[in-house]
């Protein structure tokens, strides 16, 4: 088994620092790293799950459609985003709220798509939403956008310039399940092929709603993309300075030209693919409990304590993790549905003659159906 | 300006249209299976990327949603890709692209994201090709809300409309008449004729409104050729648009005649002539003198190429409904 490299680690499931044998050559990249960055990190963690369970609760009664969780998968996105550079483009899936935080995205544009007043959310053109591209809901297809985008980088020029200010990096997030779609593929052998700047970041939450990763796949899922000349290694994906040390890292080797590479992060989805699943008809507990006694939240929480965080730090981050929520849930309750004109508006960036003659109609009509009340 | 013309057949247009747009915006890019060294299987794309280089006219890996996927990150990056999808059969791999991602971002992000991407699609029969290589899938495009689809049926409308269509910022479905790539005919390289979305009177005529799109409208040229010889006088219409369709130019036409023919080469069960013929019979119904009669593929797979010519709506077929209209 020479070919199959062990899972890089740093953090011990209790907390305890250290790191394994495949973590070794990823150990320069936590240098850096200060005290308020790993608290960063806790808040960040703490703050994403703080809102989840909020959405979750306000999907409950009723002021969503639909919540998809990220319980369970915040060191995973959290270690992956902070290893991100400004300038960088990332391209989520749909589960990808903390990273969405991290990249600088107001949370409540993720809660109008979910409470269908908006269909994206936010603007991804806008600089203050971090270059955080819009969440896509087909399984998939956005790995084929990030290839393109990073195609369009190199075009640019603005790879391997030595300039880390400059040069850009593109991330793809996607889960096991997205791994069995041809677009995947596709994007792996465009990628290859152009050798584009780009990580692939792959969240292996195992579990595609109800099926397990088994069925997507007989080999581990990180090797997978070796097949096509695509660098890949494996981590823990519960582990936040493992998430932000490999990424770093190849996202380093992507802006220096050194072409793709793809990370698989093992991690658990601990709640249900969205509010309208029941995991407990596939999902023996004693799998959950497993997972429950590796959650990333509370093994940072250890070796933070360790490294000297008081319970004023850890009161002080709950309480901003209320406020957030507190916020949320207001604004939420705030968000009415969006005027009708947004049927047409925008369906074309040119004028199209259907779309006006339609809105003239609904408007007409809806204008009539007052004048007789 | 002084009219510029030159007899060249509808590839050569294309390739001078293409050679056009990539000189006069850098950010224009073509990309697709076999179109650098090549020149692409119908050579529309011949000398381009000799003279553009292998970063502005690029040979992809060959999956179509791969072409189509990474064209829309490049847009997103600010890029104008022109797409070729190398037969009609072989956009399928590239639906979900095109109709989930392609025709909706723009109204995903209200209009933050722009999808300035041409994917410019050769289709049509009347060349003894071999399955899904000579199909018809224009409705399936027309039908989806976001997207632009355009037909030229001659050199000029070639040169000009692959140009217009580039330009545009909206996506567009760009259909190639396949068997009109070879018969030249003249372009006028100082001024285009028309507007990209206008459906235009390529012959006038007083009983009977004949409407069709690319291959097709040779062949309703012909067909008003020969009832003109019979004492029949056939207005013809080039529709050039499928989405949006122009229908004024179709409606006035058919209060002048009152009746109208709609051909394509398509199936017709739920096509764009189904379409026009629902539009029309809403719109124009007190100036028509009999029912919108269709002319089309029949609702069946393409058939071997060597009957293909029983399948396709020739002139004769063509007559045959001008007959059916004229004898309400």
């Amino acid at each position: 088994m020479a070919d199959v490299s062990p899972t890089v680690q740093f953090l011990s499931i209790d907390g305890t620092f250290a790191p394994n044998e495949a973590a070794e050559e990823y150990l320069p990249f936590l240098d850096g790293l200060s005290d308020e960055d790993h608290r960063q990190f806790y808040r960040d963690m703490a703050i994403t799950r703080r809102f989840d369970e909020e959405c979750t609760n306000l999907q409950r009664q009723g002021q969503m459609g639909l919540w998809p969780p990220s319980h369970g998968q915040e060191a995973a996105q959290v270690g992956s985003a902070r290893a991100s550079r400004p300038q960088d483009v990332i391209f989520p899936s749909y589960r990808e709220h903390a990273v969405a935080l991290v990249r600088g995205i107001d949370v409540v544009d993720i809660v109008k798509v979910m409470r269908g007043v908006s269909m994206g959310g936010w603007d991804p053109t806008d600089p203050a939403n971090g270059n955080f591209r819009n969440y896509c809901l087909v399984i998939g297809s956005h790995a084929l956008h990030a290839t393109g985008y990073a195609m369009g980088v190199q075009f640019d020029g603005l790879v391997a310039t030595g300039n880390v200010e400059r040069d850009i990096a593109v991330m793809a997030y996607f889960g096991d399940g997205a791994t069995s779609q041809g677009d995947v593929s596709e994007a792996f052998v465009f990628s290859a092929s152009n050798q584009t700047p780009q990580v692939f970041f792959l969240q292996n939450n195992h579990w595609a709603i109800s099926v397990p990763v088994t069925t997507q796949s007989r080999t581990p899922l990180y090797l997978r993309p070796r097949g096509f000349g695509i660098p890949t290694v494996q981590i823990d994906g519960n582990d936040v300075l493992a998430s932000y040390a490999t990424t770093r890292k190849h996202l380093d080797d992507a802006r220096s030209g050194r072409g793709p590479a793809l990370i698989e992060a093992l991690t658990y989805r601990i709640g249900a693919h969205t509010t309208s699943d029941d995991p407990t008809r596939y999902q023996t507990p004693e799998q959950l409990a497993h997972w429950v006694a590796r959650d990333p939240i509370i093994r940072f929480a250890a070796y933070l304590r360790g490294l000297g965080a008081s319970d004023a730090f850890f009161d002080e981050v709950q309480q901003e993790a209320d406020d957030v929520s507190a916020d949320v849930r207001h604004r939420t309750l705030e968000l009415g549905p969006p005027a009708l004109s947004a049927i047409f508006e925008n369906v074309y960036s040119e004028p199209h003659p259907v779309m006006a003659e339609q809105q003239a109609w609904l408007d007409a009509y809806e204008a009539s159906l007052k004048e007789g009340a | 300006m002084a009219a510029v013309t030159e007899e060249i057949p509808l590839a050569k247009a294309l390739n001078a249209g293409l050679r056009a747009a990539l000189a006069a915006d850098e950010k224009v890019l073509l990309m697709g299976e076999d179109i650098g060294k090549l020149g692409g299987v119908f050579r529309v794309t011949e000398g381009l990327q000799e003279e553009f280089g292998t970063r502005r006219v690029i040979d992809t890996p060959l999956a179509e949603s791969g072409i189509v996927g990474t064209a829309i990150g490049l847009a997103m990056r600010g890029y104008r890709p022109v797409c070729e999808i190398q037969f009609d059969g072989f956009i399928f791999p590239a639906f979900d692209q095109i109709t989930t991602q392609l025709a909706k971002l723009t109204s995903r992000t209200a209009g933050a994201v722009q999808m300035p991407v041409v994917i410019r699609v050769p289709y049509g029969g009347h060349i003894g090709a071999v399955e899904h290589h000579q199909e018809s899938p224009e409705a399936y495009f027309a039908h989806t809300a976001g997207l632009r689809v355009v037909s030229p049926s001659t050199p000029n409308d070639g040169y000009w409309m692959i140009q217009e269509a580039i330009a545009s910022n909206d996506p567009v479905l760009f259909f190639e008449p396949k068997s009109r790539y070879w018969p030249k005919g003249p372009v006028d390289f100082s001024r285009s004729a028309a507007e990209l979305h206008s459906t235009r009177v390529v012959r006038t005529g007083t009983d009977v409104t004949i409407v069709g799109h690319g291959a097709m409208v040779a062949t309703l040229l012909a067909a008003a050729q020969v009832a003109a010889e019979e004492g029949v006088s056939i207005e013809v219409l080039d529709l050039r648009s499928l989405s949006p369709v122009d229908y004024a130019p179709i409606l006035a036409s058919v209060e002048k005649t009152g009746r109208l023919v709609v051909c394509q080469e398509a199936t017709g069960f739920a096509s764009v002539g189904s379409e026009i013929a629902a539009t029309v019979a809403e719109r124009a119904f007190y100036s028509l003198e009999s029912p919108v009669l269709r002319v089309s593929g029949f609702d069946t797979p393409y058939p071997p190429s060597k009957i293909e010519s029983f399948y396709l709506p020739d002139a004769d077929r063509v007559l045959e409904a001008v007959d059916r209209a004229l004898a309400y």
